[in-house]
C-alpha cells in the first residue's frame, strides 16, 4: 500500500491558520490538501438560508493561499461541506471565488463541483417506502415535516470525491460531505486502507485541535499500511498521546463506533503510540462496509421570525422581583397580541441565562442582570411589535417598594429592538436509504 | 482507612461540554494520571442518578456514560434540553454546560493523597 501524506490547513476553511506552519507543512511534500468548511454546530441557519458561515473575505484569502500552493506543487485541493452547510448555493458561492482566484492569478486547472442537495420529493419517496431511520433527532421525519422543509442536503461519503479525482479534478468543491470522508478520499483513491484513511480524516478534520497547544492550524497525516501518523504543521505544537486521545472524544457520543455513509468504523481496538516528540502513530480502526447504503440527510425549516431586545437591570428592588415582573409582562403581551401565536423567551444573564433549567445555582447573587428579550412570531412585523411592547411595558412597570419610577431598564441601543430575520431549525436529521454512494451527488467539471 | 469526598474538579484535568450533533450534549472528563482516573471510574460516582441530580434532569435524560481507558476519560452524553437552535436555546455550541460536574463528589480514601 502506498504512503500518502495529507495536509489539512485548519479545522474550518476561513477560520485561519499559521502561514509558517503551512509553509513547513508544504515542505513535507503532501500528496493532497484537504479541508472541511462546514458543520451543523452553528445551527440550521446556514442550511436554511444558504448564507455562507464564513465571510467572503476570509474564504477568498485562505483559498488563494491553498490554490496557489496546490497548483505550484501540482497536487489536488479538496474542500468538503463548502460554505458551511454544503447546499448548492454554498457550492456555487465557493466555486465563484475559486474562478476569481484562478483569473486573478493566471491559473488553469480542472475544477469539479459536487452538489449534495436532496429534493423534497426524493425524501418523500423514502418516507413512503419506509427507507428513513431515526438518528438522534427528537422528532420523526414525516411528509408534513418535509412540506415545511426549505433546504435539504445529504452527507456524501468519500466515493463521489474519489470519482472526481479519478476523472482528473485538481480542485474539488464538494457540498455537504462527512468531514472524515472528504479528507480520506484522496488516500482511498490511491489505494490506502479505508479504515486508516477515514480514521485519519476524523482526526485531521479539526486541524490542529488534536495537537497541544490546540488551535485552528495546520495538521499533517501520513497513512501508511495499517496505521497513520499525525504531526502538527507548526513546530510550536506537538501531537501527544493525551492530545490525540482527548480529540478522539470530541463532539461525539460514542467514542468507539463511527457511523458513516455505507460503512461503520469500529475504533474499539485502536492503539496510540508516541513517535518522537511531536508525532503520534494510530492503528487499529476497522472498516465495516454495510450491505445497504444509508446517508444522513439534514433539513431546515423556518420556525418563525425573531426580534431581540438587549437591556440591563441594576435596581435591587427590580432584581428581587424579577421572576414575577417578567412573567406578568409575558402574560400581558400574549393576551394583548392574541390570536397571534407569539413565543417569548427571556434570557436573564446573572440568573440563569447560560444554563436555564440545567442551572444548579437557584439564587441570584449578581448586583446587575443582563436581559435579552427574544420574540418569535409568524412574521417579522409581529415579532418586532411584540418585542417592543414587552420592552416598553417593562420599562415602566411598577411594583411594591420601587424607588425609581422613571424607567426600569438601561437600554444601550437605539433602535432598541433588533430584527434578526427568519429562525431556521432542523427539520431532518435522519438516515435515508439510497441506491448507492453516487445517487445523490452529481459531479460537474469545468476548466478554469 | 478514612473516606472523604473530593470534588471532581480536584481530580480531573479537563471537564468540558460540547454539542454532539444538534440533539445531544456531551461531556468529557479527562484525567492526567491513572490513579485519579481509576479512582473516579471505579467509584461509579459518575452515574446517571448523580449526573441527573447535578443538572436537575431525570436520569433518563442521560443517554450514555463511557469509560475510555485509552483517553483516561469518562464520557457522559445527555439529551439536549432543547434541540440546538430552537426556541429556548441558551448555548448553541453547548460549550458552557460543564459546571455542575465540577462539584460532583467522588469518595476517595484520603483527600490528601489527591491534592
Amino acid at each position: 500500500m502506498p504512503s500518502i501524506t495529507v495536509l489539512t490547513p485548519t479545522g474550518t476553511l476561513g477560520y485561519g491558520f499559521g502561514i509558517e506552519a503551512f509553509k513547513r507543512g508544504m515542505a513535507l511534500r503532501p500528496d493532497v490538501i484537504a479541508v472541511d468548511a462546514g458543520s451543523t454546530d452553528p445551527g440550521a441557519y446556514y442550511l436554511g438560508s444558504g448564507k455562507p458561515l464564513v465571510s467572503r473575505y476570509s474564504t477568498k484569502y485562505e483559498l488563494t493561499t491553498l490554490i496557489l500552493a496546490a497548483c505550484s506543487s501540482q497536487i489536488p485541493l479538496i474542500v468538503g461541506s463548502a460554505g458551511g452547510a454544503g447546499t448548492k448555493s454554498h457550492v456555487d458561492w465557493t466555486a465563484q471565488i475559486v474562478r476569481e482566484i484562478a483569473t486573478e492569478n493566471n491559473l488553469k486547472f480542472n475544477l469539479a463541483t459536487i452538489y449534495a442537495d436532496v429534493s423534497v420529493e426524493r425524501a418523500r419517496k423514502a418516507v413512503k417506502q419506509r427507507e428513513i431511520q431515526r438518528f438522534e433527532a427528537s422528532f420523526a421525519l414525516t411528509s408534513e415535516v418535509l412540506d415545511e422543509t426549505v433546504s435539504l442536503v445529504a452527507q456524501m461519503g468519500h466515493e463521489p470525491i474519489v470519482e472526481a479525482l479519478r476523472q482528473g479534478a485538481q480542485v474539488i468543491i464538494a457540498g455537504r460531505a462527512v468531514d472524515d470522508c472528504a479528507i480520506a478520499a484522496f488516500p482511498i483513491w490511491r489505494g490506502a486502507d479505508p479504515a486508516q484513511s477515514i480514521h485519519m480524516g476524523k482526526v485531521l478534520e479539526c486541524g490542529a485541535f488534536s495537537a497541544e497547544p490546540f488551535a485552528m492550524d495546520v495538521m499533517i497525516g501520513v497513512v501508511n499500511g495499517s496505521d497513520f501518523i499525525l504531526e502538527p504543521g507548526s513546530l510550536d505544537r506537538r501531537a501527544s498521546l493525551e492530545s490525540v486521545a482527548a480529540h478522539s472524544l470530541y463532539e461525539r457520543e460514542n467514542p468507539y463506533i463511527q457511523v458513516g455513509p455505507g460503512h461503520n468504523l469500529d475504533l474499539h481496538q485502536c492503539a496510540y503510540e508516541q513517535v518522537g516528540q511531536r508525532s503520534v502513530r494510530v492503528s487499529g480502526a476497522i472498516y465495516e462496509e454495510n450491505p445497504e447504503y444509508w446517508v444522513k440527510i439534514e433539513g431546515a425549516r423556518i420556525a418563525g421570525y425573531r426580534t431581540i431586545f438587549i437591556g440591563g437591570i441594576r435596581c435591587p428592588t427590580m432584581i428581587g422581583n424579577i421572576n414575577e415582573i417578567l412573567e406578568q409582562v409575558r402574560q400581558n403581551t400574549i393576551s394583548y397580541f392574541k390570536p397571534n401565536d407569539i413565543q417569548i423567551e427571556y434570557h436573564v444573564y446573572g440568573r440563569d441565562g447560560v444554563m436555564r433549567g440545567l442551572e444548579p445555582q437557584k439564587t441570584i447573587t449578581s448586583h446587575e442582570l443582563g436581559l435579552v428579550i427574544e420574540v418569535l412570531a409568524s412574521n417579522q412585523e409581529m415579532a418586532h411589535g411584540a418585542c417592543h411592547h414587552i420592552s416598553g411595558t417593562l420599562l415602566h412597570e411598577q411594583w411594591d417598594g420601587q424607588f425609581n419610577t422613571s424607567g426600569n431598564i438601561a437600554v444601550p441601543f437605539s433602535p432598541s429592538e433588533i430584527d434578526s430575520g427568519p429562525v431556521y431549525v432542523f427539520s431532518a436529521y435522519h438516515l435515508m436509504k439510497t441506491e448507492g454512494a453516487m445517487e445523490l451527488f452529481p459531479i460537474n467539471f469545468e476548466e478554469v | 482507612m478514612r473516606n472523604t469526598n473530593v470534588p471532581l474538579s480536584q481530580l480531573a484535568k479537563i471537564i468540558r461540554s460540547k454539542n454532539a450533533g444538534p440533539f445531544r450534549l456531551t461531556f468529557d472528563v479527562i484525567f492526567d494520571n491513572d490513579q485519579a482516573y481509576e479512582l473516579v471510574r471505579d467509584s461509579k460516582a459518575l452515574n446517571k442518578t448523580a449526573i441527573g441530580k447535578a443538572f436537575s434532569v431525570d436520569e433518563t435524560q442521560i443517554a450514555s456514560i463511557f469509560a475510555v481507558n485509552s483517553a483516561r476519560a469518562i464520557k457522559i452524553t445527555m439529551f439536549r434540553p432543547v434541540d440546538q437552535g430552537s426556541v429556548g436555546e441558551t448555548d448553541s455550541y453547548g460549550c458552557q454546560q460543564h459546571v455542575p460536574l465540577l462539584d460532583i463528589k467522588i469518595p476517595a480514601p484520603m483527600k490528601t493523597d489527591y491534592e
